[in-house]
């Protein structure tokens, strides 16, 4: 099967006034694949993921998707292309009901699919039917990890961006979390690009990876690839769950 | 208690006039945290732009139902004063986002004092009357209620559900929360974040044109700085009730209505202004949440 591409990142520059973030990043996502970006705290994974969603826009560089240049569109048109980013810090909407930022998640365009949605949603996670008429602010963290990813899920995605779904997570939680990515994968062949501290699960997951450092990608190759690579290893696995 | 009960009817009637206004205060508030200084100048604006459909009307069709000449006042007053606040966020605050906190609220009181003096020149510095339109009482025991004060909690009432309708159950208030309170989430999902402050901006702006066009009605008369001292205390209204609150805005309305007309009842009407304005001072002082405000600490 030819892989066909989805996102297309090209030397993308992004600074924060004076401050350069991301120093030329090179990455592609191809239609269907899980895409994992590892990296320590700081190198810009979470930089980049905001940068293909416009906020803060691209210095330099190219972001494509969909044979579309998206660089300077704003953040609003960017996520009406259904780039759905469950974003770094959950940033649940705190004084909205759970069923409120599922529906929110669905923006004006999915409305009609809402009720057969949010089951979908429901069966994945259980625990947000539970607590849907509770506050945002009120779930725990996993809770609202799950409700971040759900509501990213609710705009029926060309690509889900998730940025460290596992962080501040039980290990049983993260399990969970991450077979639900692998089973939307495979039944739905929803693209999926996530950022991981926890990069021994996340290459496990993978069909490919890239590895960033100082705002630039230093390696890339396949999950299996990266698992196996010393370099890897010794920076981001050994010490860490084996 | 007769007495009583007929000021209570007063501060009532009064209490929705700045409840109206009030909410527009609050919710440019909520959704960009700046206090909008020239919307006590909208609100004017709205009685003026009444006063004119008034005097057209009047004069071209002189047998112009009562009914039909309120709703076109209405209306007329609620397009014009929307497009004049959509037009000042536009020129005077879009630019001025993400500066720093002051400089909005400079320019706000620059648009104040722009619209007020815009009215001074082209309506005239002096107070414009209008005959009275709304003239039949009702007399329940010895309480007078007059129909413009029954009219005036009326209109108040379906505007208010209709504005807790939209804001709580549409997509539309849903887009207005959610920017409120995480306006980059908001864009994330595809939120139109300037055009959500926009339709805010119209919004809180076509209830004060409302009650512009009431104060109007009640007090038979327009003034250019009409949009100071009510305007002040719908602000006051706002910040009492918690500024950033919907239900609150409300509530403080009704409260500053009540306190001003048993002030002016039992006390001193020479110092109702005063009595209004210590509450200000208070609130701010012993409870600068308001009522029904919010701490700003929020668990995330």
């Amino acid at each position: 099967m030819a892989a066909e591409s989805l996102l297309k990142v090209e030397s993308v520059e992004t600074y924060y006034g004076n401050i350069r973030a991301l120093a030329g990043v090179d990455i592609e996502v191809n239609k269907g694949e899980i895409v994992s970006l590892i990296g320590a705290n700081g190198a810009g994974k979470s930089t980049l993921m905001m940068t293909i969603c416009g906020s803060p826009q691209a210095r330099t560089g190219s972001i494509i998707f969909d044979g579309e240049d998206i660089t300077k569109l704003p953040t609003h048109l960017i996520a009406r292309r259904r780039i759905a980013q469950s974003p770094e810090g959950r940033r649940i909407f705190p004084r909205m009901t759970v069923y409120e930022n599922l529906q929110m998640g669905a923006g004006l365009d999915n409305l009609k699919y809402f009720s057969e949605d949010v089951e979908k949603i429901f069966t994945l996670f259980p625990r947000l039917k539970e607590r849907q008429s509770q506050r945002g602010g009120t779930l725990s963290g996993g809770e609202q990890q799950m409700l971040s990813i759900g509501r990213a899920l609710m705009a029926r995605p060309k690509l889900l961006l998730l940025d460290e779904p596992s962080l501040g997570l039980a290990p049983l939680i993260v399990k969970g979390i991450f077979e639900a990515i692998k089973k939307l994968n495979q039944e739905e062949g929803l693209t999926v690009f996530l950022v991981e501290q926890n990069a021994f699960a996340a290459l496990k997951l993978s069909d490919r990876g890239y590895v960033m450092v100082n705002g630039k990608v230093t390696m890339s190759g396949s999950g299996k690839e990266l698992l196996a690579n010393p370099e890897v290893r010794a920076a981001y696995l050994e010490g860490g769950r084996h | 208690m007769e007495y009583f009960i007929q000021q209570l009817i007063n501060g009532l009637t009064l209490g929705s006039i700045y409840g109206l206004v009030a909410i527009g205060y609050t919710m440019v508030y909520g959704i960009i945290g700046m206090i909008n200084f020239a919307h006590g100048d909208i609100f004017m604006l709205g009685g003026f732009a009444a006063l004119v459909v008034f005097l057209i009307a009047t004069s071209f069709f002189a047998g112009i139902p009562v009914a039909l000449l309120l709703l076109l006042m209405l209306l007329v007053g609620m397009l014009m004063t929307g497009l004049w606040n959509w037009t000042i966020e536009r020129v005077a605050y879009r630019p001025l986002r993400g500066s720093f906190r002051l400089a909005p609220l400079i320019t706000a009181i620059g648009m104040s004092i722009v619209l007020s003096n815009f009215i001074q020149v082209t309506q005239g510095p002096r107070n414009k009357p209008i005959p009275p339109m709304v003239t039949d009482v009702f007399h329940i025991g010895g309480i007078t209620v007059s129909l413009k004060q029954v009219l005036i909690v009326i209109i108040t009432a379906v505007l208010l559900f209709a504005f807790w309708y939209i804001v709580n159950k549409t997509p539309l208030g849903r887009a207005q929360r959610a920017t409120e309170q995480d306006r980059k989430m908001a864009a994330l999902l595809g939120v139109d974040v300037d055009r959500t402050i926009s339709i805010t901006f119209i919004m809180g702006a076509a209830l004060a044109a409302v009650a512009g066009a009431m104060y109007l009605m009640y007090y038979g008369v327009a003034s250019f700085n009409d949009g100071f001292i009510p305007g002040v205390k719908a602000f006051t209204a706002a910040v009492l009730g918690g500024i950033g609150s919907l239900p609150g805005a409300v509530l403080g309305g009704l409260l500053i209505g009540l306190i001003e007309s048993l002030w002016s009842a039992y006390f001193s009407i020479a110092y109702k202004d005063v009595a209004t304005f210590a509450i200000l001072a208070f609130v701010l002082i012993f409870k600068p949440t308001g009522i029904l405000g919010r701490p700003e600490v929020e668990k995330v």
